[in-house]
């Protein structure tokens, strides 16, 4: 019998027969699935739940890689006086005399931002939680096309080895920044980055991107085509509806940074001027001529903007179900949060030339761009202010999960009011390029993001595993993370105001810089508390895998159709029939229901106690 | 449940299949990353430093071809709805044929650029010449794979898996070469507007 942790009981939890399966393999249509081999199963499976766990441990392999980058370049900015020839066994030659190689830590701060918003922001926030749920919460077997789901992760794996493999080369991986403006990225005389590590940099990029596309197709077509009986666009968790408009954001972005690539790739490879002109560069005149830089910034940004939301709105739709579920509420807005993401969504397409103020753009065209670019605080506050409703009076359970949404919502109020700032042109012209613009976007987008995952980690491994995770080693962790998160941004903004231009490799050189030494040691100080609480997190979760809690089928006793599958779903997600939906995911305390929840697929016919007047009709 | 029957025995809730749907949205993604070419060619023009030159006589005969292509490959799809497997499987033949002379001759058309000194790259290029280039060239890629599902169909077609009452893959295959035909159409007439 399941150890049960459910304080309230979950009737409607326990009405299906299959509660009791558990151990591991023991999977409920294993008749289907005897004849398969091992490596189909668990390799090259075209389980949407097993490809999600690929994605999320290839994320969090990602991730420590990443966190580890920055670790290096914060340790060189917090002493940039010390001797670091005690990090010679792991950087070998990149530490000459004790000195951290200032080219390398280019190419550290290039990696570290593409590895963070590429592999695990994008592929690992959406990969996993774009397939794990999707096909659950909407009530299908599996995604529209299995196969190229599983073609999704494999470009990925092979992005990521081509990407992994470029830190090793000996000029070194990319180092022109997540950007990869032209003309640095384009010549290799200009930087050794930029030869081979930005080759394998914009290869990986594109397998990557054909990864999301398919990826992308199979969420909208599985999320328009497979929903089961009942669960109309209006009746969708808001996990779904934030999947749903990521997936047609990346569907019309990526190809256009596609096109970016293949014609910076013309350039550097082929002798194309697309992004060159008149360059002088080592005592000589390079031959490009006719091509604008500023062209390769529209293509990039064009991209780039709406993928700051494709990071942001699935870690968004996972708060807005976490808050509900653990408020015990009602999703405050339920419609209001979809036009929301709808608006964020059409914005998220208009506003690209605010990274671009300081290109020389017509001023005038600049304010119609700040105009659309502060129009946004409009959905974003509509959203904060129904999250905090949410909260409001609520019967708040203080998982974990809960936890990080709420750390979730801080964070994006943080970082999005000094976007209403950067937003002005007028503002960005100072700011531009300085470490406010760092501290902007890793609060709002990068550490925002990361608790969306956290918290979907933490709310939907009894789903994914069968297991709990520890909840007291999760508060740790959550404590930890966002001190952490405030202590090292937070001062950024400060010495950002004061005038620290990104990406430079030691402030010693500078007579007004010299005053924010210790204010960079502290910052070093708190990053490096922030990647070693990961590992208590990285433990958590290993442990649980094979330790935790064994999880019932309901444990959090939500509405959603995924607690109705068996405690460990076998392909195919449900062994009868397909649970049909009757009513809205959110009927959290309903007034006159027994429990405090009732599931999706429980029709109005068996709720005549809670149900409204203008319910009375469809019992 | 095996996925594949998933897919086949699943109620759609759109009252369009789900092979179907995922082709449009592949359109759709084809479309965007040729929205950015073309766009970032007419700012590119707007900056100046823009070479002017008239378009190969070529394109024309290669546009003609495969708008042919797309009437033969129409052809095929009729003929497919009413049984007649031999007059498709021929059809396919006639539109798969057609394809590859549009892709011989885009090449020529590239032959006949060079012949006029418009480089793909190279100390003598300018983004205008490279700016056709890539149109075509990445236009030709995606023919390329229209070629591959052509190829598919006639398969199917030789193992008698298109008729009247499989229609799926056909229609498929037809949709998606007529968005060929319609893509390089756009192409022609913007680069005969626009150089």
């Amino acid at each position: 019998m399941a150890a049960t942790n459910i304080p309230t009981g979950g009737a409607h939890a326990q009405e299906a027969p299959h509660v009791q399966h558990h151990a591991a393999g023991d999977h409920h249509d294993e008749h289907d699935h005897h004849d398969q081999h091992w490596l189909f199963k668990y390799v090259f499976s075209q389980d949407h739940k097993w490809i999600a766990k690929q994605f999320l441990i290839s994320g969090i392999v990602w991730a420590f890689i990443g966190a580890t980058l920055s670790t290096l370049f914060r340790i060189q900015l917090g002493w940039p006086e010390a001797q670091l020839t005690w990090l010679e066994p792991l950087l070998g030659r990149w530490v000459e005399g004790g000195k951290l190689n200032p080219e390398f830590y280019l190419a550290l701060v290039t990696m570290h931002g593409t590895i963070m918003v590429f592999f695990v922001l994008t592929a690992g926030l959406s990969g996993t939680f774009s397939n794990f749920l999707i096909p659950l919460q909407v009530g299908a077997r599996d995604m529209a096309s299995g196969f190229m789901n599983m073609l999704s992760f494999w470009f990925f794996f092979v992005a990521g080895v081509i990407m992994f493999i470029s830190l090793f080369l000996e000029t070194g991986p990319a180092s022109a920044g997540w950007t990869i403006y032209p003309p640095l990225s384009a010549l290799p005389q200009a930087i050794p980055g930029s030869g081979a590590g930005q080759t394998l940099w914009l290869v990986s990029m594109a397998l990557f991107i054909v990864s999301q596309l398919l990826g992308g197709v199979n969420y909208i077509t599985t999320i328009i085509n497979l929903r089961t009986a009942g669960m109309s666009m209006a009746k969708l968790p808001l996990t779904i509806w934030s999947f749903f408009l990521t997936a047609i954001l990346g569907l019309l972005s990526f190809p256009v940074l596609f096109s970016a690539a293949l014609l910076l790739i013309f350039d550097r490879s082929f002798g194309t001027s697309f992004f060159l002109s008149d360059i002088y560069i080592g005592g000589e005149a390079l031959n490009h001529v006719g091509g604008s830089p500023i062209l390769f910034q529209h293509l990039f940004w064009f991209l780039g903007h709406p993928e700051v939301y494709i990071v942001i709105m699935p870690a968004m739709g996972i708060v807005s179900e976490v808050l509900a579920t653990n408020a015990r509420k009602p999703i405050f807005g339920y419609r209001a949060m979809i036009g929301s993401l709808i608006g964020i969504s059409l914005l998220s397409f208009v506003v690209w030339a605010h990274h671009m103020f300081v290109t020389g753009m017509n001023p005038f065209l600049g304010s119609v761009f700040m105009f659309l670019t502060l129009i946004i605080a409009v959905p974003s506050a509509v959203k904060t202010f129904n999250w905090l409703a949410t909260l409001w009076r609520g019967n708040i359970r203080f998982t974990a999960a809960m936890l990080f949404a709420i750390g979730f919502v801080s964070l994006f109020v943080s970082g999005g009011l000094t976007g209403i700032i950067l937003g002005n042109a007028a503002l960005d012209i100072q700011m531009h390029n300085t470490y406010f613009v760092v501290a902007h976007f890793h609060l709002v987008m990068g550490s925002s993001a990361f608790f969306g995952m956290f918290a979907g980690v933490y709310h939907w491994f009894p789903k994914m595993f069968g297991r709990m995770m520890d909840e007291k080693l999760g508060y740790v962790h959550f404590w930890l993370t966002i001190l952490a998160a405030y202590l090292v941004f937070l001062p950024m903004h400060y010495v950002g105001i004061a005038g620290f231009p990104r990406r430079y490799y030691a402030y010693t050189a500078y007579e007004s810089f010299n005053q924010f030494g210790d204010l960079n040691t502290f910052i070093s100080i708190a990053a490096i508390m922030a990647f070693f609480a990961q590992f208590i997190f990285l433990f958590n979760f290993v442990y649980s895998i094979f330790r935790g809690r064994r999880a019932t089928e309901n444990p959090w006793n939500s509405t959603t159709l995924e607690w109705t599958t068996p405690v460990e779903p076998g392909h195919g997600n449900w062994p009868g029939a397909i649970p049909a939906v009757y009513r809205w995911p959110y009927d959290y305390s309903k007034p006159g229901a027994p429990e405090d929840f009732i599931p999706q697929h429980i029709p109005y016919s068996q709720t005549v106690s809670s149900n409204l007047p203008y319910e009375k009709e469809m019992e | 449940m095996h996925p594949s029957e998933s897919l086949n025995n699943k109620q759609v809730a759109l009252n369009v299949h789900p092979l179907r749907f995922l082709l449009w949205l592949m359109i759709i993604s084809i479309t965007m990353m040729f929205a950015a070419f073309t766009s970032a060619y007419i700012v590119r023009r707007g900056e100046g430093n823009w070479l002017e030159f008239d378009m190969p006589t070529g394109m024309l005969i290669n546009t003609v071809i495969i708008l042919l292509s797309s009437a033969t490959i129409q052809w095929a799809w009729f003929a497919a709805r009413k049984d007649e497997i031999g007059r498709v499987k021929a059809l396919l033949v006639v539109t798969f044929a057609l394809g590859v002379a549009f892709l011989i001759g885009q090449y020529q058309v590239w032959g006949e650029l060079v012949q006029n000194k418009i480089f793909f790259g190279g100390a003598d290029s300018n983004p205008a010449g490279s700016f056709v280039y890539v149109l075509t060239g990445v236009h030709g890629f995606h023919l390329v794979t229209g070629l591959i599902f052509l190829t598919i169909l006639l398969l199917k077609a030789f193992r008698y898996k298109i008729h009247s009452r499989q229609m799926m893959a056909m229609t498929n295959g037809t949709i998606y070469w007529h968005f060929l035909g319609g893509l390089w159409l756009y192409l022609y007439l913007f680069l005969l507007l626009n150089h």
